[in-house]
């Protein structure tokens, strides 16, 4: 007999003409590490907010039996109380609180009188902070700790909840390799403490690298659980079961046929806009006409910033260098010029600095070259419906129509949105950042799809991206950007992850 | 100079195919008639005027129909409409994310540096005027400096203002009251156009005005219709657009028979409806309005699209201090003078009625028409209830409980919004 800690049995959950979960099934074996992928869309975060009483009984059909009991959770203070707690993609932290005082927030560890023992919670604190490896100060703020840590930090909160079955949704989204590896490690030292966990993710080298089982959903049902302890359970495998057939190729085959330079940037140097010290330094690339150039690097190594500073200035100060656009030098000193001499670009977070998530889809593909539907200052707001429905359409832009509300569209279709407004405003180059960052996989093969389009008709395409196989998978010719400075430049076809993570961390040792 | 080219990315290509030829014929019988659909799809917008037909209703009423006389319907017009011009400026600020605290002090001085030019100075009343314009805008674009340039909260920088203007206010006036007006002057908000084409017992160029304004209501309306039909956009059906045309048509009628049964068309009520129809423009079609929208919507998203933000931000508040200026000349013409007091809580009144017409606390939401039915609902509640006698204190208390609920169903709006997805 399997021990399972968790059965959901029968989940079906409907909102309002859509039917988000029918008949889900999901058994945890006690103390392993259950991984849950599907597409987005599929219904992953709201079977967990199934689980974790977001949704309370009632709303749903269907039975929650944990530790062998039926459970009824009518909050997320009940599910807690029972164990279960959950980490969401957007960490819940203070960012002005110390790391004691977030572990402990709701949670305050009292003394006499109900007055909080400082002494008694920052000890604590310490030792769950060993516990998960972070080796930092209870009484530092949260702000100052990077992405990685604040993920400890939650991890940590957990574990003073005395959790029993831990719910971590896309841990490592916005980790870069190094904190992912701890963070996976320190999940498999958790199973051997007998906590289990849940992982929702998008990274199948992950799931496989650490889970036990694999549960698969798609279109808001079960579609299977592997073992992945057989061994023979594949990426390959687990995407089929994803999108229901094989993909032939993660990415789409094109012909490269490079034309002349679009985009000559020299000796840039970047400088960051409060603390002294160069961001970006003396950086020098060339994109040209029908390629796509990738550059590789780790987080923190500049590469948002380097072409935010190229898009019109939009980052940090003292920016020094050169820069030509079909060989003619430009200077632009806002993003209204950058975008006039024919820059565009995509950023990495879609949802704070690319979107108007309040407003519609037709008023987001807009946004950027209002001027090419107005005359005298006047919108004319029916070419603007055609323009965007023609988007709609050739992006394939899932959504009832142009006025649908941006912020309730899937992570895919956001970004096909963000890409339909940049190619509006009619680039030269567009320089993509983290272009399929939390998108599923069929979006990302529609997206590469569409850079293949872009780059046939003859557009520079410059790609930033912390997934290695998707740069070797897209780019004819690949940078590397280390603490600032390009550290390497080949074409695709010399590229191997291991070069180019040689590449990318080699700086960093001459400074250390 | 190849951004000039029209656009030519394949997109493009492909839109262009829409027909452009169809008849009007054949979509006068297109669209829905689903009138539930319709309201439940726009209930934010909807929902605010349905809540105004039954407040007007409700102090009809309690008001032995005293509401809705000829003589009521014109004061009502004159009593409020200083608030609502300053809740066109002031819907404008909130859309952007911003808000403005210093308008009834603004109201106040450049009510008094009118004051002194024309009694004081005995100067013609149009220098008066003029020169509090010129008053607002300055202050405008000190509000506008701090808050886009330093970028200094507005919320401190219109409290500072708040302060500042009411102070300088004392000043200008000495501390003392000046009035009267010449007569010219009082023609601003207590003056009427009326004879003008005679009429017995009305007066017939009100209702001519009313006339020429349903028939350019009905013209503009169709001819949105037969474009969107064009541009292939869903319509409502034909009977239910001409009933939308008619009870427009039959409520603004009703509305000019009234008024020409008492005085004639106010003057201010011209002003009132130009700022109206010019702003409900800008808002909407223009590029200006498209991107107090974009900022207030994702300041961030606005900056990375192109979106001047610094500028945009500073002609907001500019065109906040104009309309605060009008506001004040309409005002101190129809007080009859300067008063160191004056526009006192305007401000709160003028928020109030951009809220309850349905813009959003965070920004990105809003719209010129909303704000000026909030003011009505706030201008209908307050009439309804001096008519009827209801003490001040208790009046307070209403406006403040009404301001509260419309915010509350806003926000329960938006939640079940959120929920469904």
């Amino acid at each position: 007999m399997d021990d399972h800690i968790l059965e959901m049995r029968g989940i079906t959950k409907t909102f309002p003409g859509v039917k988000a979960l029918e008949d889900v099934n999901l058994a945890v074996r006690r103390g392993e590490i259950h991984a849950i992928c599907g597409e987005n869309g599929a219904g992953k975060s709201t079977l967990m907010k199934v689980l974790s009483g977001v949704y309370p009984t009632g709303s749903y059909e269907g039975e929650i039996v944990f530790d062998g009991q039926p459970v009824r959770f009518s909050g997320i203070r009940d599910s807690e109380h029972v164990g279960i707690v959950i980490i969401h993609q957007e960490l819940a932290l203070v960012p002005y609180l110390s790391i004691a005082e977030n572990i402990f927030l709701g949670n305050e560890r009292r003394g006499r009188f109900g007055v909080i023992d400082w002494n008694k919670a920052n000890a604590e604190a310490g030792e769950l902070l060993r516990s998960v490896g972070l080796d930092e100060n209870p009484v530092t703020p949260v702000g100052q700790l990077g992405v990685g840590k604040q993920q400890l930090v939650e991890i940590a909160k957990a574990l003073s909840k005395d959790v029993r079955l831990l719910i971590l949704d896309e841990p490592t989204a916005a980790l870069n390799d190094n904190d992912s590896a701890h963070l996976l490690d320190l999940l498999r030292r958790l199973r051997d403490r007998g906590i289990t966990c849940i992982m929702i993710s998008h990274k199948l080298n992950e799931i496989t690298a650490v889970s036990d089982n694999v549960t698969v959903i798609r279109d808001g049902k079960t579609v299977e659980t592997l073992s992945l302890h057989a061994g023979e359970v594949t990426q390959e495998r687990i995407i089929r079961g994803m999108v229901g057939r094989d993909l032939e190729s993660y990415y789409p085959e094109r012909e490269s046929h490079p034309g002349e330079e679009v985009l000559r940037v020299e000796d840039w140097t970047v400088w960051h806009p409060t603390q002294e010290r160069k961001i970006v330094d003396g950086a020098s690339l060339t994109v040209r006409a029908g390629e796509v150039v990738g550059i590789a690097g780790l987080m923190g190594a500049g590469r948002t910033e380097l072409a935010m500073s190229i898009f019109g200035r939009a980052y940090g100060r003292n920016i020094t260098g050169r820069m030509y656009v079909h060989g003619k030098e430009v200077k632009p000193r806002n993003v209204a010029e950058a975008i006039d001499v024919g820059i565009a670009y995509a950023t990495e977070d879609r949802k704070h600095y690319g979107l108007n998530l309040i407003e519609d889809i037709r008023r987001n593909v807009s946004a950027a070259a209002l001027g090419k539907l107005a005359s005298n200052g006047f919108v004319n707001g029916n070419e603007e419906i055609k323009v965007a429905e023609g988007y709609r359409r050739d992006m394939n832009i899932k959504a009832p129509s142009v006025a649908s509300v941006v912020g309730k569209l899937s992570g895919g279709n956001q970004q096909k949105v963000v890409l339909s407004k940049w190619l509006y405003t009619d680039p030269e180059v567009l320089i993509l950042d983290e272009p399929t960052r939390g998108i599923d996989v069929g979006a990302k093969y529609e997206i590469y799809t569409i850079i293949n389009r872009l780059v046939a008709a003859g557009k520079a395409v410059l790609v930033i991206s912390s997934e290695l196989p998707e740069l070797l998978g897209i780019c004819d010719r690949i940078y590397t950007l280390s603490a600032g400075r390009i550290t390497g430049e080949m074409p695709v076809g010399q590229a191997t992850q291991e070069n180019l993570m040689e590449l990318m961390t080699k700086e960093k040792e001459l400074a250390a | 100079m190849t951004r000039t080219v029209p656009p030519s990315s394949e997109p493009e290509a492909q839109t262009a195919t829409a027909p452009k030829d169809v008849a009007p014929a054949v979509a006068l019988h297109t669209g829905t008639s689903n009138v539930r659909q319709l309201l439940t799809s726009n209930l934010r917008q909807s929902g605010i005027y349905v809540a105004f037909v039954a407040i007007v209703a409700l102090f009809a009423v309690l008001t032995d129909g005293t509401l809705l006389s000829p003589g009521n319907v014109t004061n009502i017009v004159l009593q409020y409409s200083y608030i609502l011009i300053l809740a066109i400026g002031m819907v404008i600020v909130i859309i952007a994310g911003h808000i403005d605290l210093s308008v009834g002090s603004v109201v106040a001085l450049t009510g008094a540096v009118s004051a002194v030019l024309v009694i004081r100075q005995g100067m013609p009343w149009w220098v008066g005027v003029l020169a509090a314009l010129a008053t607002g805008l300055a202050i405008g674009a000190w509000h506008g400096f701090w808050v886009a340039y330093v970028g200094i909260p507005a919320f401190i920088v219109t409290l500072a203002g708040m302060l500042l203007f009411r102070g300088l206010t004392l000043q200008v006036l000495d501390n003392i009251s000046l009035s009267p007006f010449p007569p010219a002057y009082g023609e601003i908000a207590s003056g009427f156009l009326n004879g003008l084409i005679g009429g017995d017992g009305y007066d017939a160029f009100t209702l001519l005005i009313g006339g020429i304004a349903v028939a350019g209501y009905a013209m503009s309306q169709y001819r949105s219709r037969i474009a969107r039909i064009r541009y292939q956009q869903p319509v409502e059906s034909f009977p239910l657009f001409v009933t939308k045309i008619v009870l427009v048509g039959a409520v603004v009628m009703a509305f000019a028979w009234q008024l020409a049964h008492a005085r004639g068309l106010p003057i201010v009520l011209i002003i009132l409806a130009v700022l109206i129809l010019v702003y409900g423009v800008i808002t909407k079609r223009t590029v200006f309005g498209r991107q107090v929208y974009a900022i207030g919507g994702n300041l961030a998203a606005a900056t990375l699209s192109g979106v001047k933000v610094r500028a945009v931000n500073f002609w907001i508040f500019v065109n906040m201090g104009f309309l605060a200026a009008i506001a004040g000349v309409v005002f101190s013409s129809r007080s009859n003078g300067a008063q160191p007091g004056a526009g006192n809580m305007f401000e709160l009144d003028a928020i109030a009625a951009a809220f309850i017409g349905g813009a959003a606390v965070t920004g990105g939401v809003g719209t010129v028409v909303g704000a000026m039915v909030g003011g009505l609902i706030m201008a209908v509640m307050s009439n309804g209830m001096q008519l009827m006698g209801v003490d001040q204190s208790i009046q307070s208390v209403v406006k403040g409980l009404v301001l509260l609920l419309a915010v509350a169903f806003d926000v329960y709006n938006k939640r079940r919004a959120g929920a469904s997805r």
